[in-house]
């Protein structure tokens, strides 16, 4: 079993504290957030040796640029995602891997480690919901992008629309998913004082 | 389209290079478009926690943890190599340099967050410098890449215009931020081996490209 000196610390305490390089402060933030962000780059590479790099190195620019994290302003684990996200969709492009299509892989994929994690499922029956309330063609340009990789010119190519159409369809949905997920939220804490 | 429209093609990581490069220099000076950002990535982080995917390797862990032990690049020295003029930076470079570098934004415009940067860079006992040839500038570049440029010879800006630095990929000048006056500049891209970095003089806010010849060069190698 391994030591758990920091269970008891919030993320944002834990970047602080890999800030000043300690390494189990970095060890308890991987084992917090690693597996999510290897399933979000797995998700976008769809190989297994590729993802490992992007959350390797998006850990390692954790460990890196940690002083420069402002915790006030967004959650360790949404900067976390940001690095994993970005150099998922830098490899995949260098790579030119396109796989198949990123719509027909739902989220039903999901390992027994991680359907165990209770709040991980809500949370993500949470932002299937709120997807799901989105036009199907907004929809359709968030989860391309941010799945599949794909950027606005390749996705206007790929739906044979104008370039501005598939950046309004992305700005209109993205800005609408904000507006459900708050609503989720306040709902959320409103029951839960309630 | 507008390049604040950009904001959610930015945030899903979905813009093409040249967009994605014209988005940072434009969000560094506007606080709506940061405001936005930072919005937008909390639900891009949403949709992130909710990808599902495998769970990775047990090897990853320990891979990572010796790396970073290897590392320990964010114990920055107090000694430092050279002695630094000292000088005010600009605040947009700065700015340019967090995001660009693919950190966060919400060290922009934190101007205490920047000379920790530009410490980090000029103090790095392992980074190399590379002076220009007649002395205007020195060069100085981490082993992964990290630059920062010490101008020292060169009148401030005039009006309306900017001083823009350009690190080449090859032939080709890319935009790597911009400064008013003599001092130290973190570069928003990473420099190579090799790899040239020049100054010109430009309209305010920059360029696509350059329009005159370079007021000085170096090369990192």
């Amino acid at each position: 079993m391994r030591r758990r000196d920091h269970a008891h610390l919030s993320d944002e305490a834990l970047v602080a504290l890999v800030a000043r390089s300690d390494e189990t402060a970095l060890a308890e933030l991987y084992d917090r957030i690693g597996g999510i962000a290897y399933g979000l780059a797995y998700r976008v590479l769809r190989d297994e040796s590729l993802a490992e790099d992007a959350v390797q190195e998006a850990f390692l620019g954790l460990w890196r640029t940690a002083a420069s994290f402002i915790p006030e302003r967004a959650k360790a684990s949404t900067w976390l995602l940001t690095l994993v996200h970005r150099r998922a969709v830098d490899l995949v492009r260098r790579e030119q891997r396109r796989r198949a299509e990123p719509l027909e892989d739902a989220p039903e994929s999901l390992t027994e480690s991680a359907e165990d994690d209770a709040w991980l499922r809500l949370e993500r029956e949470r932002v299937q919901g709120a997807l799901a309330q989105l036009p199907d063609q907004q929809r359709e340009a968030i989860e391309l992008a941010y799945y599949g990789g794909f950027t606005q010119s390749e996705l206007a190519e790929r739906l044979g629309q104008p370039l501005g159409t598939i950046k309004s369809r992305m700005f209109a949905g993205l800005a609408r998913l904000r507006e459900l997920l708050d609503d989720e939220a306040e709902r959320a804490s409103w029951t839960f004082t309630t | 389209m507008d390049v604040h429209d950009l904001t959610a093609g930015y945030a899903l990581d979905a813009l093409d290079p040249a967009e994605r490069e014209r988005y940072e220099l434009h969000v560094a000076s506007c606080d709506r478009c940061r405001e936005e950002l930072h919005d937008f990535w909390q639900v891009a982080g949403s949709l992130g926690r909710a990808a599902g995917g495998p769970m990775p390797p047990p090897s990853l862990r320990a891979r990572i943890l010796a790396q970073a032990r290897h590392e320990r690049p964010n114990v920055v020295p107090l000694r430092r190599r050279f002695a630094i003029p000292v000088f005010s930076s600009a605040a947009a470079v700065a700015a340019v340099a967090a995001i660009a570098l693919g950190l966060w934004a919400t060290s922009l415009s934190n101007e205490l967050d920047e000379a920790n940067r530009e410490r980090a860079v000029l103090s790095d006992p392992d980074a190399r410098t590379f002076e220009t040839a007649n002395g205007e500038a020195s060069l100085v570049v981490t082993p992964t890449g990290e630059a920062a440029l010490v101008v020292r010879k060169l009148a401030p800006a005039p009006e309306g215009k900017d001083y823009e630095i350009w690190v080449f990929e090859g032939e080709t000048p890319r935009r790597a931020g911009l400064f008013e006056e003599p001092g130290i500049a973190v570069l928003a891209r990473r420099v190579d081996p090799g790899q040239k970095v020049a100054v010109t003089l430009e309209t305010d806010g920059g360029v696509d490209a350059p329009t005159g010849a370079p007021l000085f060069t170096t090369t990192s190698a």
